[in-house]
């Protein structure tokens, strides 16, 4: 990658001044994408004479979270736990059943098919399989460059350079614009995509297990890229995928998912070092690790048993308590809501604590003003903590102290 | 099931209904008027009249098409006017429920022209469908299991030659060369089961039949080879072998039953679409079947005639879709019907 | 046909599977494919050999040959398979047959697709059953209950009667377990069988895994990408490359103290849960070669960075022995390189896991 130019092309700058109705830049860090309580229901129809609507499946239930401008957040979670939803939810590709998207100061959520056009170019996705996701029937060129069509940003005449100027910085050799997606190996295909969905210039991207298809040698090659993409454009990552070593090399900041809710959210090094949601831990461990070939056979790891209860009647409280060690009466009443536990930590357990070292009573109890078994209690005033925040306050709710703090 | 089945039907029906009003205004938007057309060349302007009220053509469209559908539900009686019928009941026509119409042109029930054409065309596409059938899966299947030899090259040539040539021509070849000039087999004649029993039924169909499975036999051999060869490739054939399943039960058990359950569909659709669409066949061997009804009722423009058999071959399509998609629900375990 | 003697167990001879120089070879219309060309080695009852590579490396194929899935393809395959002391080359089709699934029974990497979507689970299982015992189908289907609460199915006697499809891809895959084990084999060839699966089901997986080889004893063959399910599960590890061995050994030798730049660059090109986040992925360069057209001399050179090491152009014009290198008979590479741990040490460790360097 050293020797492609990765500078932002001026003529595009120029382009995007005029053209693009262009949403102020924003400093690093600053929140681009705030989620508030997401949503995603799909109906599920009777099979009567008539076809009633007669449950949802809840694919995403109350998912909130910021990214701030060129930042990445990962999210990690087993099929099925709605991560990739709640991807094509931001790219609106699905309309939300609930919730909020805020993007740039604007709640795309309920935007009209119309109204989303224009924030497309500002959020583009990766796809997870190179093979079907490109048109086999388009060139490379008509498919690089078909969004500066569309989109009508650029003349006619000057979609080829732009085109070229792309696969330069995929790292595609620009001469290949001509050829077809099946003249190329899995690598080069997703390299491709990368490049479809660079070519609008895009704010945040959703890349949705961008690289789990791919052969090992070449994840690498394809994760690096993205990196650099990153740090050359300023573009803020949405890494969706389910390989959690990978998520914590690309990512920073780390949610987990778990039936279409996040249980638990942190900086990579205290979700990967000290996770406090029991499914965080399960799932660490469950990783199988090359180290271990220093001290043979398998290490001890925490195991769950069965699988993922169906999300059309997902367990109410806690939805992980099916399969949790922890489960007690508390976790069957109530819901744990996403806790602020640390600077950059939140968590939704009500036993939430590091491995071997869980609390035998709930820690949530204070804050929902129930008992120890999840009963509404009187005596008890609720603790003010805020809870299912999309960011990270300034003070949070103290574990060990069960009070707020301020770290 | 049975609410899947009521819905599907239900759905049918509605579709049927709409059907027939957009045939009924076509033909009204048309310049040509069906009853000058019925009357004949020296009608007078009472007979027309007359014409017109036995036939409820005095009546405006809409009511004529509720008249219709009324009377394919419930029966009617013609001549449509109640007047005509008490001044004449000796000449009164009882039109049993599903009343598809008068002709105009043949003067009997539409219910009639259809009773005499339609065991004609069901024998025809009967005799058809096993032909091909047969032939089709017979020859599919070989032609993929000695892929690339001279044999599966052979099959593949053969059938495209047959798809491309027309059936009219094949017809007539069998008819004037194998029938007439070669003497090789009797000119077919229609010959119902009650007269000549069941073989010379089959005998006489056989010619007609052949020729009109000639074309789905080209096809079908192509696409249960395609089939066939697909699910040879199939993860779960490595299993069975890997299993140490014997080949031929790979082949029989394994293999034919995930190649052979798409040609359900097809076979249910192709058998319905044949029942009013061997028009070519039954013209050449001049069997009076369904097709060649339709084409002649078209050539003197028997308005009721049409209908009724649009309605009828619709039904016959619909109720086949509902047929196979039953069937592939109980062939195909993953697919639930609901 | 001196690698085999080098090879970990030394006595090639007596080992429960011994695969002696197989080649599978697909001739084509652009020429020969040589899937796999001159493999080696030998696996004892109760032991588990790793193969890893990436797609096109050969491990899929070899792993079909020992069962002899390639009868009735173009396939020309050369070698000895010898499997209890008998080669399984040798053998007739139909002698072969009976073999496959009593003998040598192979788990699929997606079990969805692996098994017949007509069938129910349990006549799937029952027919590997009924293929070798001669039972009655209540027996068989008996038998085949009793495999799905072995391999933890809950409810076996309800759910022997469903279709895959309303089996998770967890059950399914305990399901095709159960279809490999049924008969008691004494090899179980598993090729990616957690591929296609979430990392809790797939910890189960390899647990049942484990817990079964204990009980059965058999040698379980398991081909993979993955090279943490490499250091869990293998007792020897064979790396593959363009259709041959490029390094066998111990696993923990192997992933300790690689030698082979192919073999380093699949463990720096692979981020750990628990490795540095500043470390960089090392990728390697290129893509997997051509086995139509395999690059001459080491079929790694084109995408090797230490090829300038050795002298000559060797790594273009000469294919290296499959040999010990500094640390043992017992581990054997494919390279030209002269002191390859050397380099491991200081130049590769150095860079994706400098924490590690100090330790050892």
């Amino acid at each position: 990658m050293d020797d492609v130019n990765l500078e932002k092309p001026a003529d595009l700058e120029a382009e995007e001044g005029t053209v693009v109705t262009a949403a102020e830049e924003k400093a690093p860090g600053e929140t681009i994408l705030e989620v508030e309580n997401l949503q995603m229901y799909f109906p599920v129809k009777s099979s009567g004479i008539i076809r009633r609507t007669v449950g949802h499946v809840q694919a995403v239930d109350g998912v909130s979270f910021q990214l701030g401008a060129g930042e990445s957040l990962g999210l990690v979670g087993e099929s099925g736990c709605g991560k990739s939803t709640t991807g094509r939810l931001i790219t609106r590709l699905y309309k939300p059943t609930g919730g909020s998207i805020n993007f740039d100061g604007k709640d795309i959520a309920k935007y009209t098919p119309r109204e989303i056009k224009p924030i497309r170019r500002e959020i583009q996705m990766i796809f997870q399989d190179p093979y079907t996701s490109l048109n086999p029937r388009h060139t490379v060129g008509s498919i690089v460059g078909a969004p500066l069509a569309i989109h009508k940003l650029v003349p006619r005449n000057k979609i080829l350079g732009r085109v070229q100027e792309l696969l330069e910085i995929v790292g595609l050799n620009p001469e290949h614009y001509n050829r077809y997606p099946h003249e190329f190996s899995g690598g080069q295909r997703q390299r491709i995509g990368i490049a479809r969905a660079l070519t609008l210039h895009p704010k945040v991207l959703v890349a949705d297990e961008p690289v789990s298809a791919l052969d090992v040698s070449i994840q690498a090659q394809v994760v690096n890229l993205l990196k650099d993409l990153q740090k050359e454009f300023g573009i803020a990552f949405l890494f969706i995928a389910h390989d959690l070593a990978i998520v914590r090399h690309f990512c920073p900041e780390v949610a987990v998912m778990y039936l279409g809710k996040i249980v638990e959210v942190a900086d990579r090094e205290t979700l990967y070092n000290r996770p406090h949601h029991p499914y965080t831990q399960a799932l660490l461990s469950a990783v199988p690790d090359v180290k271990q070939a220093a001290i043979g056979g398998r290490r001890d790891r925490m195991r769950l048993e069965g699988d993922v209860p169906s999300p059309i009647n997902p367990p109410s409280g806690c939805r992980f308590r099916t399969r949790c060690p922890l489960a007690q009466e508390i976790c069957a009443k109530q819901e744990p809501p996403l806790l602020q536990i640390g600077k950059r930590h939140k968590v939704a357990c009500h036993f939430a604590g590091e491995l071997g070292r869980h609390p035998m009573q709930p820690v949530t109890a204070g804050v929902l003003g129930v008992d120890s078994q999840g009963n509404p209690d009187p005596s008890v005033t609720p603790i003010d903590a805020p809870a299912d925040q999309p960011g990270f306050a300034d003070t949070w709710f103290d574990l060990p102290n069960q009070a707020m703090s301020k770290g | 099931m049975l609410a899947y089945l009521v819905r599907r039907l239900f759905a049918g029906v509605i579709l049927l209904l709409v059907m027939t009003l957009v045939v009924f205004m076509l033909f009204f938007a048309s310049p040509v008027d069906p009853v000058q057309f019925s009357c004949g060349r020296n009608c007078s302007p009472e007979l027309k009249k007359q014409t017109e009220k036995a036939l409820g053509y005095d009546k405006p469209a809409v009511v004529q098409w509720k008249d219709f559908v009324q009377g394919i539900a419930v029966g009617r009686d013609y001549p449509d006017d109640p007047e005509l019928r008490a001044a004449a009941p000796e000449l009164v026509t009882e039109c049993n429920a599903p009343c598809f119409g008068y002709s105009t042109f043949n003067t009997k029930t539409v219910n009639e022209e259809i009773a005499e054409t339609f065991p004609i065309s069901l024998s025809l596409a009967i005799v058809a469908l096993i032909i091909w059938l047969t032939g089709g899966v017979l020859l599919g299947v070989t032609a993929a299991l000695t892929k690339g030899s001279i044999l599966d090259r052979g099959l593949v040539g053969a059938s495209l030659i047959l798809y491309a040539f027309p059936t009219f021509f094949i017809g007539l070849f069998a008819l004037k060369f194998i029938a007439i000039k070669w003497g090789l087999w009797d000119k077919p004649v229609y010959t119902p089961i009650a007269e000549g029993g069941i073989g010379e039924w089959l005998y006489h169909l056989l010619m007609p039949g052949a020729v009109l499975a000639a074309v789905f036999m080209a096809a079908y051999v192509r696409m249960t080879r395609a089939f066939v060869l697909e699910s040879m490739t199939e993860d779960y054939i490595r299993t069975a072998k890997a299993k140490g399943v014997r080949p031929r039960i790979v082949l029989f058990k394994h293999t034919m039953r995930a190649a052979l359950t798409p040609l359900v569909t097809m076979t249910g659709l192709d058998f319905a679409g044949l029942m009013g669409g061997a028009i070519i066949t039954e013209t050449v061997f001049n069997f009076n079947g369904l097709g060649k009804l339709a084409v002649d009722a078209n050539k003197v423009y028997d308005l009721p005639t049409i209908i009724g058999l649009v309605v009828l071959l619709a039904a016959f399509v619909i109720i086949a879709n509902i047929i196979v998609d039953v069937l592939y629900a109980v062939i195909d375990p993953r697919v639930r019907l609901g | 046909m001196t690698e085999f003697s080098l090879t970990k167990s030394g006595s090639g001879e007596d080992a429960f599977l011994s695969v002696r120089d197989l080649k599978v070879h697909f001739p084509t219309q652009d020429g020969i494919v040589k899937a796999t060309d001159g493999l080696s080695f030998s696996l004892e009852r109760g032991k588990t050999l790793g193969i890893v590579g990436e797609s096109g490396s050969g491990k899929s194929v070899s792993s079909s040959a020992i069962l002899g899935l390639h009868s009735g393809s173009n396939a020309k395959i050369s070698g000895e398979i010898i499997l209890d002391g008998e080669d399984l080359l040798s053998l007739s089709e139909e002698e072969m047959r009976q073999r496959r699934g009593k003998d040598v029974a192979m788990i699929f990497q997606d079990p969805l697709s692996a098994m017949h979507p007509y069938y129910t689970v349990g006549n799937q299982i029952a027919e590997a059953y009924r293929v070798h015992n001669d039972v009655t189908k209540a027996a068989a289907k008996a038998r085949a209950v009793e495999m799905l609460a072995r391999v933890g199915i809950p409810q076996p006697d309800r759910r022997v009667d469903d279709y895959p499809h309303q089996f998770s891809g967890g059950m399914r895959q305990r399901a095709m377990i159960a279809m490999g084990l049924i008969n008691d084999p004494g090899l179980l060839i598993a090729d990616e069988p957690t591929t296609a699966l979430d990392v809790t089901v797939q910890a189960q997986i390899l647990d049942l895994l484990q817990d079964l080889q204990r009980e059965f004893n058999s040698a379980v063959i398991i081909i993979t990408h993955d090279l943490g399910v490499v250091a869990e599960m293998a007792d020897d590890v064979l790396v593959m490359y363009a259709g041959r061995a490029v390094e066998y050994g111990p696993c923990k030798e192997i992933l300790t103290h690689p030698e082979m730049p192919y073999t380093w660059g699949l463990l720096s090109s692979v981020p750990e849960v628990t490795g540095d986040t500043d470390a960089p992925l090392i990728p390697i360069p290129g893509n997997p070669p051509s086995l139509l057209n395999p690059p001459s001399g080491c079929a790694f050179h084109p995408r090797c960075p230490h090829r300038d090491k050795v002298a000559d152009d060797l790594c273009k014009t000469e294919l290296p022995e499959l040999l010990p290198g500094g640390r043992g008979p017992g581990h054997t590479k494919r390279c030209h390189l002269a002191n390859p741990d050397e380099i491991y040490q200081t130049e590769v460790l150095a860079e994706i896991a400098p924490d590690l360097v100090k330790e050892s």
